[in-house]
C-alpha cells in the first residue's frame, strides 16, 4: 500500500483554482474551516495513475507569499510548517495563461522554499485567442520545474496533471532566486545566526505583518529579537525583491513566450466599454438586480408549492399509518411541520446562490465593485463593501467572512455591522409567508403587488444599511489607512460544474445548518406545546364541556375549543402569555410572540414555530399558510394576520438582529463581543420601535 | 514629460518612473505597478475615481489617492 501524497493547490485569485480543483476531485470533497478560524477548508481525494491517491487541498487565493489577510496567512502557514499534516508533498501553482507574470511571481515564492513545485497554466484554450506562444520545454527548463498546460473548460490536461503529481520525487527543488541576492550583508549574517535554516523561510518569518497562527512561534521569537532592521527598511528589501522576481521572470517569458498582440481580440474592451460606463454601467447593474428578484420570486413558486404539498400529506400519512401514541404526534405535528418550514424554502435559496456564483465567476462582480467605490466611500465603506452585501442577500455569514479582502480596518468594520440589514435568505420564508397572507394579488405596471413589496423590503435593507454606515463612519473614531486594489480580470463564461457544485454545497450547508436548529426547536417546542401544569391543562376537556353546555356546539367544533384551550395552558402558552403585554402593542398574539423568540436562534423559524404551534390539535389536512389565514384575533375580531400587523411584523424582521450564528460569526471576525452586543441591542431595539410605530399608524 | 498616474486621459499610456514605496501598498507592487512598466488607463469611474488602469497586461482599479503617489513618464508626442 502507499501513502497518500499530499498535494497544496496554490494560485491566484481568479486563475480558475477551484475549476482545476472541482477537475480532480470532482464531487468527492468537502468543505470545513481551519481550526479555531473562519477560513474555509476545501479537501479533496483524487485517484492518481497506478493506484495511487492524492489528498488535496485547495487553499485560499493569494498574489504573493506576503500575507495581508486572514485568507492568505492560511496559505503561508501551512507552507512554512513541515510538522502539519496537511504539508504538501508537492505544490501545484496553477496561473491563467493571459497573466503568466504575475502568476509566476508566487510560483518563484514557493519554489524558492524547496517544495516541489509543478506549474500549471490554465485556460490553455484561450491561447490561441490571445496570441500568445508557449515554448513549454524551454520553459520547463527555465523554471527549472515541469509544466501541465490545461483546460477546465475543455477538460483537457488533467490526465497529464495527474500523471506529474504522481511522479513529483522526480521534480528539482532548486529555488529560482537566492536570497541572498536581496540584501547580501543582511542575508548573510542572518545565515551566521540560523544556520540550519533556509534563509527564504526566515525571511518569510521576518517579514510577515500579520501572525495569525501558532506555527513556529518560537522562531518568530527568537528572529524577532534578531530584527534589526526598522520596517520601512524591509519594506524597501521586500520591494527590491519583488522587482528581482520580476527580473528573473522577464527574462524567462521573453525566452518562453511570444504575444501577438495584434491577433488578441479582446472581448473585455467591448464588454467594459458598456458594463463599466458612467450611465450604461449604473443601469444595467440595476437591471440585473430587478431580474434577479422578478426571477426568484416566480420561478420558484411551482417547486415550493410541490414542497409545500409533499409535507401536509407526509404528515396525514405518518398519522394514518403509524399507531397513534406520543411518538407518532411528536413525528407529525412537530418534526414533519418543522422541517417542512425550512425545506420549503430550498428552491429560493438555491436560486438566489445560483445568481451570486453567475455573477462571481463571471468576473462581473469586479466591475460592481469598481462603479461603486465612490458611491460606497460616501457612507464610510468601500467598493468591496459591495460583495458582501449582495451575497448578504444570500447569508450574512458568507459575507461578512468575504469583508476580508477590505484593506482598510475601518471601512471593513463598518461592513461587518451593517451587514446583517441586508435582506438574508433567511427572512425571506418570513416575509413570502406574511406578503402571501396581507398584500392583495394585483398588478401595478405589470409587476405584482407581492413581488414589487418583496423588493421594497430588499431596498429598505439595503437603505438602513447605508444610512446606518454613514453614521458609524462619523461616530466610529478609527484612524483611516485606506488601499483599494482590486483585480479587474477578464470576463468569462461561467463553468457549469463550478456554478453547480457552489449550489449545491451551499444549499446543503445552509438546510442542514438550519435544519438542525430547527428540528431541535421544534421538538422542544412540541413537547412545550403538548403538555402543561395544573388542572386546567389535564381536565382541559372537563372544563371546555362544563363552560360550554349553554352554547351549542357540534362535536368538531368542540374538539377545536378544547384544543385551544389545551393549548393556551400548556407551558408554551403560559410563557406566551407572559411576554404578551409587551408585543400586543405591535398587534401580534401570544403564539407570534413564541415564533419570534424562538426566531431568535435564527429567523427561518418563525414559520417552522408557527407551523408547529399550529398544527398542535388541529386535526385538519391545511397548509401552514391556510392554517395562518384562519387565525383571529382574540380581542379585535377579523384575521390576526391583517395589513396592519402583518407590515409591523415584516418591519420588524427587517431590521431585528435574530441570528445567534452571525453573533458569532462577528465576534470571531471582531475578536471581542463589544460589537455583535451591539448589534443585538440596538438592531433589535430599533426594530421594536419601527413596528410598533407602523402598527398603530395603520391600526 | 513626468506626470502622477492621476493625470492620466482616458486610453492614454505611460511607462511607470517611480513609486513612492511608503504609500503604495507592497500588493500592488506585486501585481506589477513597477519602475519600467507600461501603464494605460483603460476607464475611469465617475469623477475619475476609482481609475481602471492596465499594467503590462494586469487589469486592476486603484483609487485616485493611491495615483496621486505613481509618476509616470509620458511618450513624446
Amino acid at each position: 500500500m502507499s501513502k497518500q501524497i499530499n498535494v497544496a493547490l496554490i494560485g491566484n485569485p481568479n486563475t480558475g483554482k477551484t475549476s482545476v480543483f472541482n477537475a480532480l476531485t470532482g464531487l468527492n470533497q468537502k468543505v470545513g474551516n481551519y481550526p479555531g478560524i473562519t477560513v474555509e477548508k476545501k479537501q479533496g481525494l483524487c485517484k492518481l495513475p497506478r493506484g495511487v491517491k492524492a489528498h488535496i487541498i485547495d487553499l485560499p487565493g493569494t498574489y504573493s507569499l506576503n500575507a495581508s489577510s486572514l485568507d492568505e496567512n492560511v496559505v503561508i502557514e501551512l507552507l512554512l510548517n513541515k510538522n502539519d499534516k496537511d504539508f504538501p508533498d508537492v505544490a501545484v501553482v496553477v496561473s491563467d495563461v493571459e497573466n503568466l507574470k504575475r502568476n509566476l511571481l508566487l510560483f518563484t515564492q514557493i519554489k524558492d522554499l524547496e517544495i516541489p513545485t509543478i506549474l500549471v497554466i490554465n485556460m490553455s484554450d484561450r491561447m490561441r485567442k490571445k496570441g500568445i506562444l508557449l515554448d513549454i520545454p524551454l520553459l520547463e527548463k527555465e523554471l527549472n520545474t515541469k509544466i501541465a498546460l490545461v483546460s477546465t473548460r475543455k477538460r483537457e490536461g488533467i490526465d497529464n496533471l495527474k500523471q506529474l503529481i504522481a511522479d513529483y520525487r522526480k521534480l528539482s527543488t532548486e529555488p529560482c532566486l537566492k536570497a541572498s541576492e536581496i540584501d547580501s550583508v543582511y542575508f548573510d549574517s542572518l545565515k551566521e545566526a540560523f544556520p540550519n535554516q533556509l534563509l527564504y523561510k526566515l525571511w518569510l518569518v521576518i517579514t510577515q505583518d500579520v501572525n495569525f497562527g501558532k506555527t513556529d512561534r518560537n522562531e518568530i521569537e527568537t528572529i524577532n529579537s534578531f530584527k534589526t532592521k526598522s520596517k520601512a527598511d524591509l519594506k524597501r528589501l521586500q520591494q527590491k525583491e519583488t522587482i528581482k522576481r520580476y527580473q528573473f521572470i522577464n527574462n524567462t517569458l521573453k525566452k518562453g513566450q511570444t504575444v501577438d498582440l495584434a491577433s488578441a481580440t479582446d472581448l473585455r474592451i467591448k464588454l467594459d466599454r458598456i458594463l463599466t460606463h458612467k450611465v450604461w454601467g449604473y443601469l444595467i447593474f440595476g437591471v440585473i438586480l430587478l431580474t434577479i428578484f422578478q426571477a426568484i420570486y416566480d420561478w420558484a413558486q411551482v417547486p415550493m408549492d410541490l414542497i409545500d404539498r409533499l409535507f401536509v400529506f407526509l404528515s396525514e400519512w405518518t398519522k394514518s399509518a403509524l399507531p397513534s401514541g406520543v411518538f407518532t404526534s411528536l413525528l407529525a405535528e412537530g418534526i414533519i411541520p418543522g422541517l417542512g418550514g425550512i425545506v420549503i424554502f430550498i428552491p429560493q435559496i438555491a436560486f438566489l446562490f445560483l445568481f451570486i456564483s453567475l455573477l462571481e465567476e463571471s468576473g462581473y462582480m469586479s466591475r460592481v465593485v469598481f462603479l461603486m467605490d465612490r458611491i460606497m466611500r460616501r457612507f464610510g465603506l468601500s467598493g468591496k463593501s459591495v460583495v458582501p452585501l449582495i451575497s448578504g442577500t444570500a447569508c450574512a455569514i458568507p459575507a461578512i467572512m468575504a469583508t476580508r479582502n477590505i484593506e482598510s480596518w475601518k471601512e471593513r468594520l463598518i461592513t461587518i455591522l451593517v451587514t446583517p440589514f441586508t435582506t438574508c435568505s433567511a427572512r425571506l420564508p418570513v416575509y413570502l409567508i406574511i406578503i402571501e397572507l396581507v398584500i392583495p394579488e394585483g398588478r401595478f405596471l405589470g409587476l405584482g403587488y407581492q413581488p414589487l413589496t418583496l423588493m421594497l423590503l430588499y431596498i429598505i435593507g439595503f437603505a438602513t444599511a447605508l444610512v446606518s454606515a454613514w453614521m458609524l463612519d462619523r461616530i466610529l473614531k478609527i484612524k483611516k489607512k485606506t488601499f483599494f486594489v482590486v483585480e479587474m480580470p477578464n470576463y468569462k463564461l461561467p463553468l457549469f460544474k463550478n456554478v453547480a457544485i457552489t449550489v449545491i454545497e451551499k444549499t446543503k450547508a445552509f438546510v442542514f445548518g438550519a435544519g438542525k436548529i430547527i428540528l431541535a426547536i421544534s421538538i422542544i417546542l412540541w413537547f412545550l406545546a403538548s403538555y402543561g401544569p395544573g388542572d386546567d391543562f389535564n381536565n382541559a376537556a372537563e372544563i371546555v364541556s362544563a363552560q360550554s353546555s349553554s352554547k351549542d356546539f357540534s362535536s368538531e367544533e368542540l374538539r377545536e375549543e378544547i384544543a385551544s384551550y389545551k393549548l393556551e395552558h400548556s407551558y408554551i402558552g403560559i410563557a406566551g402569555h407572559a411576554i404578551e403585554p409587551a408585543i400586543r402593542p405591535l398587534g401580534y398574539d401570544w403564539k407570534i410572540g413564541i415564533a419570534i423568540v424562538s426566531s431568535f436562534a435564527a429567523r427561518e423559524v418563525f414559520v417552522g414555530t408557527l407551523a408547529t404551534i399550529y398544527s398542535v390539535g388541529s386535526g385538519d389536512q391545511e397548509t401552514i399558510k391556510s392554517r395562518m389565514a384562519g387565525e383571529v384575533n382574540p380581542i379585535l375580531g377579523g384575521p390576526l394576520f391583517n395589513f396592519a400587523s402583518g407590515i409591523s411584523l415584516l418591519l420588524f424582521y427587517a431590521f431585528a438582529m435574530q441570528c445567534a450564528s452571525t453573533l458569532a460569526i462577528v465576534k470571531k471576525e471582531t475578536n471581542t463581543w463589544k460589537w455583535p452586543m451591539l448589534q443585538l441591542f440596538i438592531m433589535s431595539g430599533f426594530a421594536y420601535v419601527v413596528a410598533l410605530v407602523a402598527y398603530q399608524l395603520l391600526i | 514629460m513626468q506626470i502622477t498616474l492621476a493625470q492620466l486621459k482616458r486610453g492614454q499610456h505611460g511607462i511607470i518612473a517611480d513609486v513612492s514605496s511608503i504609500h503604495i501598498p507592497l500588493k500592488l507592487l506585486e501585481m506589477g505597478c513597477l519602475p519600467g512598466n507600461l501603464v494605460e488607463l483603460v476607464q475611469v469611474a465617475p469623477f475619475s475615481d476609482p481609475m481602471y488602469l492596465n499594467i503590462n497586461g494586469t487589469h486592476l482599479a486603484i483609487r485616485k489617492e493611491t495615483a496621486l503617489h505613481i509618476i509616470i513618464d509620458l511618450p513624446d508626442v
